[in-house]
């Protein structure tokens, strides 16, 4: 009898722990683009499938056509992820569409701390509105645009001596975006090794966002601001300024004197094959790109150097990119999803993030003794997110972005108008956008 | 008498069928089964199109269903007419149908003429030639983008070996000049075997009776093709015309993995531009106005164009 009894009692607390363990297991699907820090991602999460018994699912999208998948999952309230690393200019839809949840209590609950992450990447990637502490997701993927050279031609002593004896200065790693250009001039056709080379690889794609996220480096540097920073929305005289002209202009030079033939429509992948195939001594990208090229049996170890975005008349700064994690309120694994940003904010968790290939956002990690020589685009990578703006993160952000594409490219690469016109005209179409937004 | 097929259908059919469709008339018979597709024609065409035509007059953003829809009566309209961007696109537009219409029409006329001579192999010249047809235009517009390549690609190499230009010297998806005939030629390449094949139709309908009496007439070759051949493949050339012209008219897909719409907007057509103000920057309300002026000014043309047709078969 007692022995029946023992059985069943085994039976029902195994079968109850069972049960339990069914009703807790979630099958989440996070959604992010097709890269590599992605695979990163993946390889990291099994940790955390080992340890909560949840089981993750993957949906990578290729940029291109990241924002238009994705937002259009979004707006449709999609069940599809339950996580999102959601681009870091759609936090104002996210917030305010409802498509994000609001992670504030969440944060105090589980004792995350936005002060102990850079502050720029919670500015971009977590607050909306900018500037108060309403948190909808936590810094993921920090992310900069940076640049790549090719360190083993700048150390030829023939290219130096020729380069001192044509500028009156070395031939190294540049401290303006003048000097940066002269570099690129120098190289462009030149032959190398038998091959024909180029000056830079730059963004300069139509279709998404790429000529956006190139010309901002040189527009900030020059001087352009989106808005008058004591009146918001005013954007006639800082989105168009003088000096916001002067850097459009730059770009398009740029463009003009020292790009490879048929770099008309560049973004991310387009630019590091140029630079992987020795096309380019310069190549503008996403810090992201960093341990790929490193790592590259043609341009990667000391073949290559990097740095971030020179200064301009106006000061130094970088386009920001990067992404936070979000949980996406039409999920039914909210909790799950939350347990994953839990486990993906412990400090070990995103040391060992950066070890595979990742880009925290923590500061015990990034400020840590060693950190800055712990790869070779480490210093790079640090430099680069202390200078970092964003573009708007309004919830008409894809509007404001396309205006941008349209006038940016249509002056850079068509050669339509001047770069004044082409200024004068966004602040036209963006003014509208915030009219129609009932901001203006 | 012996049994019709209507004798047996109504044998077959069950007495308690039979019973219940007995009180109604043929009329009422005929709407039963009409009624399915006059619903769903409702239902995914004329609803969608009513509703189309209401939301221009809005403000609404299907990105954000739970914001306020306000009535903004013509204004999407007068924007839409009077922005010169939109214009600059229905220009693009243009030149990529009368110039893709004219290639295609030539060139596929041209080789169905050829075809039509039943010379040896020409069953296999014929598949070779609608090869292009068959593939899907991502890949075409994919491929066409690395062989437009300066560096590596085919088609500046041809052309710098009988011109003598640099091959790296020009881009034809880059540049501004160039960029509208890139997606032309393309088009052309692809599309060129459907004109072809509607041609041959043509071609191989007239009968072989109306050559013989026009050379018993001694009608010159030249004379013969005037005024046999081209008036009684009119109509098929038409046909063509008509569908090439409304596909082609809503370009997209090709166009788009060719150019993206650049360099600028020198390549934006009408079906690019209306795709991003409905699903990128998602102005709903202005993107239906679009898409009725668009409907109104295909619509208007088309039934031009198929009275033109009809007179030309009656002919």
């Amino acid at each position: 009898m007692k022995k029946t009894h023992l059985l069943a009692a085994s039976l029902i607390a195994a079968a109850s722990g069972l049960a339990a363990e069914d009703a807790y297991a979630a099958n989440l699907t996070l959604c992010w683009a097709a890269w590599d820090p992605a695979n990163a991602l993946v390889e990291l999460s099994k940790d955390f499938e080992a340890q909560s018994g949840h089981k993750m699912n993957f949906e990578f999208v290729p940029w291109p056509n990241f924002a238009d998948r994705m937002l259009n999952e979004l707006n449709s309230g999609g069940k599809l992820c339950d996580l999102m690393i959601g681009d870091s200019q759609w936090i104002g839809l996210g917030a305010e569409a409802g498509h994000y949840v609001k992670m504030n209590d969440f944060f105090e609950a589980n004792a995350i701390s936005m002060d102990d992450f850079i502050p720029a990447t919670v500015t971009g990637y977590a607050e909306w509105p900018k500037g108060t502490p309403n948190y909808w997701a936590l810094p993921a993927y920090a992310d900069v645009v940076g640049w790549t050279y090719r360190k083993d031609w700048f150390a030829r002593p023939e290219l130096q001596a020729e380069y001192k004896e044509k500028y009156g200065r070395d031939l190294d790693v540049p401290a303006t975006l003048a000097e940066l250009k002269d570099i690129a001039e120098f190289f462009q056709g030149r032959e190398i090794d038998g091959k024909t080379v180029y000056g830079a690889a730059i963004y300069t794609e139509r279709g998404s966002e790429g000529i956006t996220m190139g010309v901002t480096n040189a527009l900030y540097n020059y001087g352009f601001l989106y808005e008058n920073p004591e009146k918001p929305y005013d954007m006639e005289g800082f989105v168009n300024s003088s000096g916001a002209v002067e850097g459009l202009e730059f770009y398009k030079a740029l463009y003009d004197c020292c790009t490879p033939p048929g770099s008309s429509d560049w973004y991310m992948s387009e630019t590091i094959d140029a630079f992987k195939s020795g096309q380019a001594a310069l190549q503008m990208n996403f810090a992201f790109i960093w341990p790929g090229v490193n790592a590259d049996p043609n341009v990667g170890g000391d073949r290559s150097g990097y740095f971030p975005n020179p200064a301009g008349p106006a000061g130094q700064f970088a386009q920001l990119g990067g992404q936070g994690i979000s949980v996406v309120s039409y999920s039914s694994n909210q909790d799950a999803a939350l347990e994953y940003i839990k486990w993906f904010a412990q400090p070990e968790v995103q040391q060992r993030w950066w070890d595979m290939g990742g880009a925290p956002a923590l500061k015990s990690v990034v400020e840590a003794p060693g950190f800055a020589d712990s790869q070779p685009y480490a210093q790079a990578f640090l430099d680069s997110m202390a200078i970092v703006k964003d573009f708007w993160a309004e919830p008409t952000y894809a509007e404001l972005l396309l205006a941008m594409q349209n006038r940016v490219h249509r002056y850079v690469i068509a050669g339509e108008g001047t770069a004044q016109e082409a200024l004068d005209a966004l602040v036209g179409d963006w003014t509208e956008v915030f009219e129609d937004d009932g901001k203006l | 008498m012996p049994e019709t097929a209507m004798d047996s259908v109504a044998r077959a059919t069950p007495p308690r069928v039979a019973r219940r469709i007995r009180g109604l008339s043929d009329r009422m018979i005929a709407w039963i089964f009409v009624a399915p597709t006059i619903f769903l024609l409702l239902a995914i065409n004329i609803f969608p199109l009513i509703w189309t035509i209401r939301l221009s007059f809005t403000n609404f953003r299907a990105n954000r269903p739970n914001a306020e829809t306000a009535w903004v009566g013509l204004r999407n309209y007068e924007r839409i007419l009077s922005d010169p961007d939109i214009w600059q696109t229905m220009q693009a537009t243009a030149h990529f149908l009368f110039w893709t219409l004219f290639f295609q029409v030539l060139i596929g006329f041209a080789l169905a003429w050829l075809i039509n001579a039943k010379f040896r192999g020409s069953n296999f010249w014929t598949t070779i030639i609608v090869l292009p047809m068959m593939l899907s235009p991502a890949v075409v517009g994919n491929f066409w983008t690395f062989l437009y390549q300066p560096q590596i690609g085919l088609f500046n190499y041809v052309v710098a070996f009988f011109s003598g230009a640099d091959p790296t010297g020009f881009t034809m998806i880059g540049e501004v000049a160039l960029a509208p005939w890139a997606i032309v030629i393309v088009d052309t390449w692809m599309w060129t075997p459907f004109v072809m094949l509607i041609c041959l139709a043509g071609l191989r309908s007239i009968p072989e009776s109306i050559y013989e009496a026009a050379e018993c007439d001694r009608a010159s070759k030249w004379r013969q093709f005037w005024t046999i051949t081209v008036p009684m493949v009119l109509p098929f050339l038409m046909l063509a015309v008509l569908f090439r012209g409304i596909e082609n008219f809503k370009m997209f897909d090709l166009v788009v993995q060719l150019t993206g719409g650049g360099p600028g907007s020198t390549t934006e057509l009408t079906s690019i531009n209306l795709k991003r103000e409905a699903f990128e920057k998602w102005r709903t309300g202005y993107a239906s106005a679009y898409a009725v002026i668009l409907f109104v000014t295909v619509f208007g043309l088309a039934s031009i164009y198929v009275k033109a047709l009809n007179k030309v078969k009656e002919r």
